[in-house]
């Protein structure tokens, strides 16, 4: 007897893998978006909300206080702060990280603390989560490229993260480092960039234990999406953006200052401290104002830079005895 | 058919700044509209620029004298395009503060070439009518000889201003070498045979 009915037999290797699946919708929809910018040269894909991100997290909300961890200012709205941003392990347009950092996978990870510890070893993101307490963190974001925003974080102090694995004597900077994977990073396979991946950010120990500064796990009260730094990023709110690397893989401590990446580029554009300072500029533009985001082509919203981004009395006393204008 | 084609062409080069217009009204741009508008300015007034220095050897190669007629308007096409570049500058970048304009050209050489750019191909854009041609005749063919430092100066304007992928810069800088090559090229090929009578 022949079988009346069967079932079809797929082999593995022709079903659409759901990252593809879900990438081509992504596509389909990237086309549509891109078609009339794309006709003047320029997609911005400016307001689409973000795909990546967004589960829900239990935090402390933030309040006013001397600690500076709140501001009253006008918070620069989640679709925008998720659409514009630099991330160039997805691209140097500040729409590329919005556009391909979903390619990134944010989960499993985890973070290596190694170094001048007496505890070296691993942080499972789910140990990140559940193991520390998340409070709310208001800040102004100031990057150096003279555009500033003010983003809620979710996070929690980088010296909870520290302690735990013990400093020795000997600690005295922190270097961190992004994830480099190659396949999901296209910013990576540029042939033009002249980047030495991955990316690395580093802080003076003191600085590290600032309670301004924090691993950030998430922002307006949601995950974060890939492009603002999934799963884990720090915020150094008193310096610029770039400080404040993401999707962190790796912290070490170590006894001598360690190399940033930016500062390997162009030591003389971007120093190892970057701290927000109106007086001393970037070689190639004025650090004196801001435009604070979102702003409009009539309204551009230009802003004066405060000296440490506004956290002058939180941070000054790491710096009193420092020029800085040759340690900028 | 040349009609035709100076309208399209007209129109076609009126699009970048149509969606901008429109782009800017819906406000599309994003939260950060200085940004964008500074980037499509640049980009078409250079674009528009290669294809200025592109229509003669195009004439050479296609052996079709019309091209010619389409230099005039996307020459000031690329002028238009900077015009609106240095606007977008001043009006969402410094503002119109005169200390903090020179402060700017003086300091930063990026923005020095560019102005410089954009001060060369004033005289060509105001010198640019039928009239101004036949009344200056010699003396306009040297004048409008700026062209060439135009594009070498616009070329620096954006690799000094590269941050960590030159990429578009050299793209432009390969371009632009083409066509300034082309031209050295055919003057060396004029020169020869009336050094060798």
């Amino acid at each position: 007897m022949p079988k009346r009915f069967s079932i079809p037999e797929i082999a593995s290797s022709e079903i659409t893998p759901e990252a593809v699946y879900l990438d081509r919708r992504q596509f389909m929809r990237g086309v549509g978006v891109a078609a009339v910018p794309a006709l003047a040269g320029l997609a911005t894909g400016a307001h689409a909300a973000p795909t990546t991100g967004g589960a829900a997290l239990d935090f402390a909300a933030a309040a006013p206080g001397q600690e500076g961890f709140y501001t009253d200012e006008t918070r620069t709205p989640l679709d925008d702060v998720a659409a514009y941003c630099n991330f160039y392990e997805f691209g140097t347009d500040k729409g590329d990280p919005a556009r391909h950092a979903h390619e990134m996978t944010v989960d499993p990870w985890s973070i290596e603390v190694s170094g001048e510890v007496n505890k070296p070893g691993k942080l499972n993101l789910e140990d990140i989560l559940s193991g520390f307490d998340l409070e709310e963190r208001i800040y102004r974001l100031r990057c150096v490229e003279a555009w500033s925003m003010v983003v809620p974080w979710v996070g929690f102090p980088l010296a909870d993260l520290l302690n735990r694995f013990e400093p020795t004597g000997k600690a005295r900077y922190v270097e961190f480092r992004t994830l480099y994977r190659k396949a999901e990073m296209r910013g990576t396979r540029s042939f033009t960039s002249i980047i030495d991946w991955p990316y690395r950010e580093g802080l003076r120990m003191d600085e590290a234990m600032n309670p301004l500064a924090i691993l950030s796990v998430g922002m307006y009260g949601k995950t974060l999406p890939n492009q603002n730094g999934a799963p884990v990023r720090l915020v150094v709110p008193w310096k610029y953006g770039f400080k404040s690397i993401k999707s962190i893989v790796s912290i070490r401590l170590t006894e001598k200052q360690p190399k940033t990446s930016w500062e390997m580029l162009a030591a003389s554009e971007y120093g190892f401290y970057a701290n927000v300072n109106p007086e001393v500029d970037h070689p190639r533009w004025s650090q004196a104002t801001e435009r604070r985001l979102p702003s409009t082509f009539f309204q551009p919203n230009r802003i004066p830079t405060r000296m440490f981004n506004g956290y002058e009395e939180q941070v000054a006393h790491m710096y009193s005895d420092m020029d800085l204008s040759r340690y900028y | 058919m040349q009609l035709t084609l100076r309208i399209g062409v007209f129109s076609a080069c009126l699009l970048p700044f149509a969606w901008l217009v429109y782009a800017i009204a819906t406000n599309a741009l994003g939260p950060d509209p200085a940004e964008a508008v500074m980037h499509v300015t640049g980009e078409w007034s250079l674009r528009m620029l290669a294809l200025t220095l592109l229509i003669s050897p195009l004439r050479q190669w296609s052996g079709w004298a019309p091209w010619m007629k389409l230099r005039r308007m996307l020459g000031l096409y690329a002028f238009f395009y900077a015009c609106l570049h240095l606007f977008t500058f001043l009006q969402l970048f410094i503002g119109w503060t005169p200390a903090r304009i020179l402060e700017e050209l003086v300091e930063r050489p990026y923005i020095t070439a560019g102005f410089a750019a954009w001060l060369m191909l004033l005289p060509l854009a105001l010198t640019s009518t039928r009239g101004m041609q036949r009344r200056m005749r010699r003396r306009w063919l040297q004048l409008h000889r700026l062209i060439y430092p135009t594009a070498v100066a616009a070329c620096l304007h954006l690799l000094w201003q590269a941050r960590s992928d030159i990429g578009e810069a050299l793209v432009y800088i390969a371009i632009f070498a083409l066509l300034l090559g082309w031209r050295l090229r055919r003057y060396q090929r004029k020169r020869r045979p009336a050094i060798a009578a």
